[in-house]
C-alpha cells in the first residue's frame, strides 16, 4: 500500500473507532450500569446485594383466612418487580425475590420477618396486609433496621422510620368517606360493625368520634365478630330492629362472604338500606359474588374501573399475566406501587442502604400509578392520594361516583385519639 | 328505608336525632316480627349444629373413635358440591336448576367412600387405642387440608347456588325468612329422621347397636363386627359430607374450613352425652338457642363466651353430658 492510502485507511478506521466509541457511550449512558454503582458503595450495611442482583423479601399470607385478600398483593408486587427487571433492574441489578408465607398467623409473620432480615439480609420487604400482622413485624423491622412497604389502607396512628405506607390511613379513607355518605344520604344514625382485631376497632373508634363530634350523628350499635365467623343472624336481626341510616361495615377476610350473603337473604338490600364499607375491594367481591353487593358503597383510593391511561395499561398487563378473569382491588394496586416507589428512592439515593433510601424518599412522585398520581409525604412516610367512592354492580366491579382532591396523609389527627 | 316506621316515630327521629327510640315505642307487630326472625335464626343455627354433630355422634358416640378429621370430611362434601357446580355450569347448562340436590347425594357417597378408605387403612388398627386415634386423625386432617390447598388453591371457593335457594320468604312486610335457612332445616329434619329410622328400625342398625353394646357377644351371634364398624364409620363420614354440602349455602369453603367447624361439633356431641342420639339433638337445640339469644343481647364474641362458660359449668356438674345413658360399668 502507498503511504497516502494507508494514511487514509488509518484515518477512516480511526474515525470509525471514534464513532463506534461515541455510539456505545451514548447507548450505555442511558442505562444504569452496575459498574457505575459498585457494590461496596451502594451497600454498606451487609445486605444481600451482588454486582448483578439485589434480593428483596415478600411476606404475605398465601394460606389461611387472609389468603383471599392477600393473593392479589403477592401477584401485583411480582408483576412490578418483573417490569422493573425487564427495564434493566435497579442500579443495574436484577431483583430476586425471597417469598415467605405468613399463613394468616401474626406470630408467624414476626418469625418470617426476622428470617428475611437476619438470615436473608434482604434490601427491602414488601408485605403484610392486616394491621395485626404489621404490628407483629414492626419491632423486628425497627430492631434490625429493615424496610417494609405496607400496602393496606389502615387506621393510622403509626409512623415508623422503617415502614412506608402505600395504602391510605384513616383520615384519608374513613373521614372523607363518612363526610360523603352523610351529605349524600342525609344520614344521622350509624351501625358500626367490624371483625375483632385492631384495625376495625380503631377505625370504628375514629369513625365514632367523627360521627358524634363533627357530623352530629348517633352511633346506634357497635359490634365485633372474630375473624372466620359465619353466623350473623343475631346481628342482622339487631340491625333490623335499630334501623340505622347507614350500616358501616368493616368485616375482613372470608367472613365477608357469609355476612353479605346473609344480609341479602334477610332482605337488607340497597333499595331500602345504605351500606358503606371500607373493607370490600374487587378481591373480596369475587368471593362474595357481585349480586350480593349490588348498590352498596365502598370507600377506596383505587377501583379497577378507574378510567385513566395508567390504569388501562396496568389492568391490561395484569390480566395478560394472571388471566382474563383476574380482579384488581385497592390493596393490590397499592402493593404494585411499593416496588416502584422503592426503586425511585434507591435511584435518588444512589444506594440500597436503608437509612439513605429513607432520607431520599420524601417528595418522590409516581406519575405512572394506576390510581393516577401519588406523592410520598416529606415527613410521615405516607402517600398523598385521592379518595373515591364506588357503588357495586352485579358483575363485581364498581361505578366510581365521587373523587376527592389529593388528601394529605395525617396519621395522628387531633381529636381522634 | 322509611317503610315500616310509623309516622309518630319518624317525627320523633327527625326532632330528636340523637335519642334512641325506646322499646315501648315499637309496635307489637314489629316486636313480633323480630321475635319470629330471632327464633328462626336460633332454629337455623340448631339445624346447622345438629347436621354437623350427627355424623360425629355416630362415630364418636357409637364407636368411641375420636375423629379429629371430621371437619375435613365436611369440607370435602363442600368441595364436591363446588366441583359439581363447575362441571354443570361449564358442560351441562341445562341441568343448572336441578344439580344441587344431586350434588348433595354425590357428596354423601364421596365422603362415605373416602371414609371407607380411611377406616380400612388407618382406623381399624386403632380401635382399642383412643389416644392414638386422636393423633392419627389429627394428622389425617392436616393431610386433607393440604390436599385441598394443593388441588383447589388457598383462596376460598363458593359453588354457584341455584336461583331457588336465594332470597327470602316474606310472610309479612317486615319478616324475612331466608330460603337457604329453611332448606338447611328441611335437610336436617330428613337426615335425622333417616338416621333414626336406620338405627332403630333396620337390621343393619340393629347390628350396629348390638356391636356397640357388646362386641364379643355380637361376634358370637354371627354379626361381622369388622364390617359393621366399617359401615358405621362410612355412614358418619357420609353425613359429614352432607353437612358440608349444606354449608355451601351459608358461607364459602376454604382448605381450613373444617377446623372452624370441628370445635363446635365436638362441643355439641360431648355436651349432649356421647352415647345418646337424643342427647345430641337436645344439646344442639340448647346451644343454638342459647347462642342466638345471648348473641342478641350481648355483643358478637361476648355471646359466644357466655355460652361456652355455661357449657363448662354444666359439664362440671354432669360430666357425662346431658343425656348420659345408664350403663353398668
Amino acid at each position: 500500500m502507498t503511504t497516502t492510502t494507508s494514511n487514509m485507511i488509518h484515518k477512516i478506521s480511526k474515525r470509525a473507532h471514534v464513532a463506534a466509541f461515541a455510539l456505545t457511550s451514548l447507548v450505555l449512558a442511558g442505562t444504569a450500569r452496575a459498574a457505575d454503582y459498585p457494590t461496596a458503595a451502594v451497600n454498606t450495611t451487609g445486605l444481600a446485594i451482588t454486582d448483578t442482583t439485589v434480593t428483596v423479601g415478600q411476606l404475605h399470607s398465601a394460606t389461611g383466612t387472609m389468603a383471599i385478600s392477600e393473593t392479589g398483593s403477592i401477584e401485583a408486587e411480582r408483576m412490578a418487580i418483573d417490569q422493573i427487571n425487564a427495564a434493566g433492574g435497579i442500579l443495574g441489578r436484577q431483583i430476586k425475590i425471597v417469598f415467605e408465607d405468613g399463613a394468616s398467623d401474626w406470630p408467624t409473620f414476626a418469625e418470617k420477618a426476622k428470617k428475611l432480615l437476619e438470615s436473608d439480609h434482604v434490601a427491602s420487604v414488601f408485605g403484610c396486609w392486616t394491621s395485626a400482622s404489621r404490628k407483629a413485624v414492626l419491632p423486628v423491622f425497627e430492631k434490625d433496621n429493615g424496610l417494609l412497604y405496607y400496602p393496606t389502607f389502615y387506621e393510622g396512628l403509626e409512623q415508623s422510620k422503617n415502614v412506608y405506607y402505600t395504602g391510605q390511613e384513616a383520615t384519608q379513607q374513613i373521614i372523607a368517606g363518612l363526610n360523603w355518605i352523610a351529605s349524600q344520604k342525609k344520614a344521622q344514625t350509624f351501625y358500626l360493625i367490624g371483625s375483632d382485631y385492631i384495625w376495625p376497632r380503631t377505625s370504628n373508634k375514629i369513625a365514632r368520634k367523627h360521627i358524634e363530634n363533627v357530623l352530629k350523628g348517633k352511633v346506634v350499635g357497635e359490634e365485633y365478630y372474630a375473624l372466620g365467623t359465619t353466623e350473623f343472624g343475631s346481628l342482622i336481626n339487631k340491625i333490623k330492629l335499630k334501623k340505622p341510616d347507614v350500616i358501616y361495615a368493616i368485616i375482613v377476610g372470608g367472613s365477608n362472604v357469609s355476612f353479605y350473603k346473609q344480609l341479602k337473604a334477610a332482605g337488607i338490600t340497597s333499595d331500602k338500606w345504605t351500606v358503606l364499607t371500607i373493607s370490600v375491594t374487587e378481591d373480596e367481591a369475587l368471593g362474595i359474588g357481585g349480586e350480593n353487593l349490588v348498590g352498596f358503597y365502598s370507600a377506596m383510593k383505587y377501583f379497577q374501573s378507574l378510567d385513566n391511561p395508567n390504569n388501562r395499561k396496568f389492568v391490561e398487563a395484569f390480566k395478560a399475566k394472571y388471566g382474563e378473569k383476574s380482579v384488581i382491588g385497592d390493596v393490590t394496586q397499592a402493593a404494585y406501587e411499593g416496588p416502584w416507589l422503592w426503586k425511585m428512592a434507591v435511584e435518588k439515593a444512589g444506594s440500597f442502604d436503608v437509612d439513605k433510601v429513607v432520607a431520599a424518599s420524601g417528595g418522590i412522585e409516581f406519575n405512572e400509578a394506576p390510581e393516577g398520581y401519588v406523592r410520598i409525604h416529606n415527613e410521615n412516610h405516607h402517600l398523598w392520594s385521592k379518595l373515591r367512592i364506588g357503588q357495586w354492580n352485579a358483575d363485581g366491579q364498581c361505578k366510581v361516583l365521587y373523587e376527592s382532591d389529593l388528601i394529605e396523609p395525617n396519621p395522628f389527627p387531633k381529636g381522634y385519639q | 328505608m322509611w317503610n315500616g316506621i310509623g309516622r309518630s316515630r319518624r317525627k320523633h327521629l327527625v326532632n330528636n336525632p340523637t335519642k334512641t327510640i325506646p322499646m315501648s315505642q315499637y309496635s307489637a307487630s314489629e316486636l313480633w316480627s323480630i321475635f319470629i326472625m330471632q327464633g328462626f335464626s336460633g332454629l337455623s343455627l340448631f339445624s346447622v349444629l345438629l347436621l354437623m354433630a350427627l355424623g360425629l355422634a355416630i362415630i364418636f358416640g357409637q364407636m368411641g373413635v375420636v375423629n379429629l378429621a371430621h371437619g375435613e370430611f365436611m369440607a370435602l362434601g363442600a368441595y364436591v358440591v363446588y366441583l359439581c357446580s363447575e362441571v354443570v355450569h361449564n358442560h351441562f347448562p341445562a341441568l343448572v336448576p336441578f344439580y344441587f340436590i344431586i350434588a348433595i347425594v354425590i357428596a354423601f357417597f364421596t365422603a362415605a367412600l373416602v371414609g371407607l378408605l380411611v377406616e380400612w387403612s388407618l382406623i381399624r388398627f386403632l380401635y382399642r387405642r383412643p389416644l392414638d386415634t386422636l393423633l392419627a386423625t389429627w394428622g389425617l386432617s392436616l393431610i386433607m387440608q393440604q390436599t385441598f390447598r394443593s388441588v383447589f388453591g388457598a383462596r376460598e371457593v363458593t359453588p354457584a347456588l341455584p336461583e331457588w335457594l336465594m332470597g327470602s320468604f316474606k310472610p309479612t312486610d317486615s319478616i324475612d325468612i331466608p330460603i337457604n335457612g329453611v332448606f338447611v332445616m328441611g335437610l336436617t329434619l330428613c337426615l335425622t329422621a333417616a338416621v333414626w329410622l336406620f338405627m332403630y328400625r333396620s337390621r343393619i342398625g340393629l347390628h350396629m347397636r348390638a356391636t356397640v353394646q357388646n362386641r364379643v357377644m355380637s361376634g358370637a351371634v354371627g354379626i361381622n363386627t369388622q364390617w359393621v364398624d366399617r359401615f358405621t364409620f362410612c355412614l358418619g363420614c357420609g353425613i359429614a359430607g352432607v353437612a358440608g354440602a349444606a354449608f355451601t349455602t351459608i358461607g364459602s369453603t376454604g382448605p381450613d374450613s373444617g377446623s372452624r367447624y370441628i370445635v363446635d361439633t365436638f362441643l355439641v356431641v360431648v355436651f349432649g352425652g356421647t352415647t345418646s342420639l337424643m342427647g345430641t339433638i337436645a344439646s344442639a337445640f340448647g346451644i343454638a338457642q342459647g347462642q342466638s339469644i345471648s348473641g342478641f343481647f350481648l355483643e358478637g364474641t361476648m355471646g359466644k363466651v357466655a355460652i361456652l362458660l355455661t357449657i363448662i359449668i354444666v359439664l362440671m356438674i354432669r360430666p357425662k353430658g346431658l343425656f348420659a345413658s345408664k350403663l353398668r360399668s
